[in-house]
């Protein structure tokens, strides 16, 4: 167990490289209560969250979810969150474990009257289902047709006869849902998936698989990649930023606006070692003999066999092919820069 | 359970006595608590080590691990097909994975080591 924004939490059960693997080619199920969960209702509710959040919310319908952030004025996020829609006038928040206080702050800070915002975080454990077998394994278990679920959409129902929110969403580059259920069904219930998915290959997968699974899939962790210094441009998030009129004003809306425009400064961007090594968080980044600061997140990739990373580079040098640096141990080691996501999954 | 023909560091290195000369490896704590190991840094044939002068570099998906010389001694051997199959760390890490042979300074200080139930004590303590 370590300690993980101030929750304890397994980095692995079998091994590392199992679990990585059981999720890619089967399933693995991931305890993700850790995560916070804020409710927006009432009629003010749209008008707020469109106000702090990055993306459209407006473009949701009910039963769907959308992935976006909290920016401030200077288009750095305080955190990045998955917004749900459950009906015309009550969304679903669920923000990062480390980030739940400063969230909640940052939120009720700006709350206009009209509108409730409440921490559910304790009303929630969270579980993940997640691999191409992930399917199979949750309809035996549920009368909700999950087949019939698209990406990014969720269906609130049973499982195993417990309430859930069911929703096809994951931090692993695979097909999977991800289950929120009241914490003292929890356990029950991730006894009867284990027992459910282990004919299919399922393994109990850690903090440690689900780090190596979402940097494969270069899915950002808050903290790590991003953060109050880097901006959702920088990070490559345009794609959830939304300029559209009906969106409106915004957080963060004006200065969003010109690095869409004009470019970013900086780029996240990924690379694969070029000679033996693995480079991890912190490590220093050079091109030619200049610094760059260093590795957002690195690792060896089980699935891909190879080391990769993600760094951030002056725009103008971030392209595919661009050869840099990682200084290991004190020896600058050759990697490049190599386009992203590393791993696909195939559909 | 840890071999009785070896002597064991507070580092979690082995060695194993032959003649003059020391084989030296991680044990099998070592390795479960690094994990799947997926990188190994080995020093080259020729290299003078002092006791607790780190000699090479194990790394897990999850964690860097520096190797110590339990000894001091010269290196006369290295098992190099290791560095390319750096799994068998955790497959037979008292066995086929062995590191490094040393030439020893001074054999009889291998004496100042853990013998094994010493270091099965030290393990069971590291647990709790």
């Amino acid at each position: 167990m370590v300690p993980f924004g101030g929750w304890d939490m397994p980095v692995e059960y079998s091994g590392l490289i199992a679990e990585h693997n059981a999720v890619r080619t089967a399933a693995g199920i991931f305890d993700v209560s850790h995560m916070g969960q804020f409710e927006v209702e009432g009629e003010g509710a749209l008008a707020f969250l469109q106000r702090v959040s990055a993306n459209n919310v407006a473009r949701l319908v009910d039963g769907q979810a959308q992935y976006s952030a909290l920016p401030m004025h200077t288009g750095c996020p305080v955190d990045d969150i998955i917004v749900y829609r459950r009906a015309e006038r009550r969304y679903l928040v669920v923000v990062n474990a480390a980030n739940v206080e400063k969230d909640w702050n940052w939120l009720l800070a700006q709350k206009p009257s009209g509108c409730g915002l409440h921490n559910l975080s304790d009303q929630f454990a969270l579980l993940a289902l997640q691999g191409p077998k992930a399917e199979a394994i949750l309809q035996g278990l549920t009368p909700i047709d999950v087949k019939q679920l698209a990406f990014y959409r969720f269906a609130e129902g049973t499982v195993q006869g417990v309430e859930a929110i069911v929703a096809r969403t994951g931090y692993t580059g695979e097909d999977g849902f991800e289950i929120f259920v009241a914490p003292d069904a929890a356990s029950a219930l991730w006894r009867r998936i284990v027992e459910a998915g282990q004919p299919h290959g399922l393994l109990p997968a850690g903090l440690g698989a689900r780090d190596t699974l979402r940097l494969e899939a270069r899915m950002m962790l808050y903290g790590n990649d991003m953060d109050e210094t880097t901006s959702l441009i920088e990070a490559g998030l345009g794609w959830i930023v939304s300029l559209d009129d009906a969106k409106g004003a915004f957080n963060g809306r004006a200065a969003l606006a010109g690095q869409k425009a004009n470019g970013a400064p900086r780029r996240l961007v990924g690379f694969e070692m070029a000679e033996r090594g693995i480079p991890r968080h912190g490590y220093p980044v050079f091109l030619g003999d200049e610094t760059q600061g260093a590795v957002t997140s690195g690792t060896y990739a089980p699935f891909l066999k190879k080391s990769i990373g993600l760094c951030y580079l002056p725009a103008a040098r971030s392209g595919v092919g661009t050869e840099l640096a990682v200084e290991i141990r004190g020896r600058r080691t050759a990697a490049r820069v190599v386009a992203t996501p590393f791993y696909k999954r195939p559909r | 359970m840890y071999p009785q023909d070896c002597r064991y560091s507070k580092d979690h290195e082995w060695i194993k006595v032959e003649g003059d000369r020391g084989r030296v490896g991680i044990t099998d704590y070592a390795q479960k608590q690094l994990g799947d190991v997926v990188f190994l840094e080995l020093p080259e044939v020729g290299r003078s080590l002092k006791a607790g002068e780190q000699f090479g570099t194990v790394e897990s998906v999850k964690a860097v691990s520096e190797l110590y010389s339990p000894v001091a001694g010269e290196v006369v051997e290295v098992n190099a097909a290791l560095a390319g199959k750096p799994e068998a760390i955790n497959k037979d890490p008292h066995g086929e994975a062995w590191m490094i042979v040393l030439k020893m300074a001074d054999p009889a200080g291998v004496g100042a080591l853990l013998d094994a139930a010493a270091y099965q004590a030290l393990v069971d303590s590291e647990a709790k």
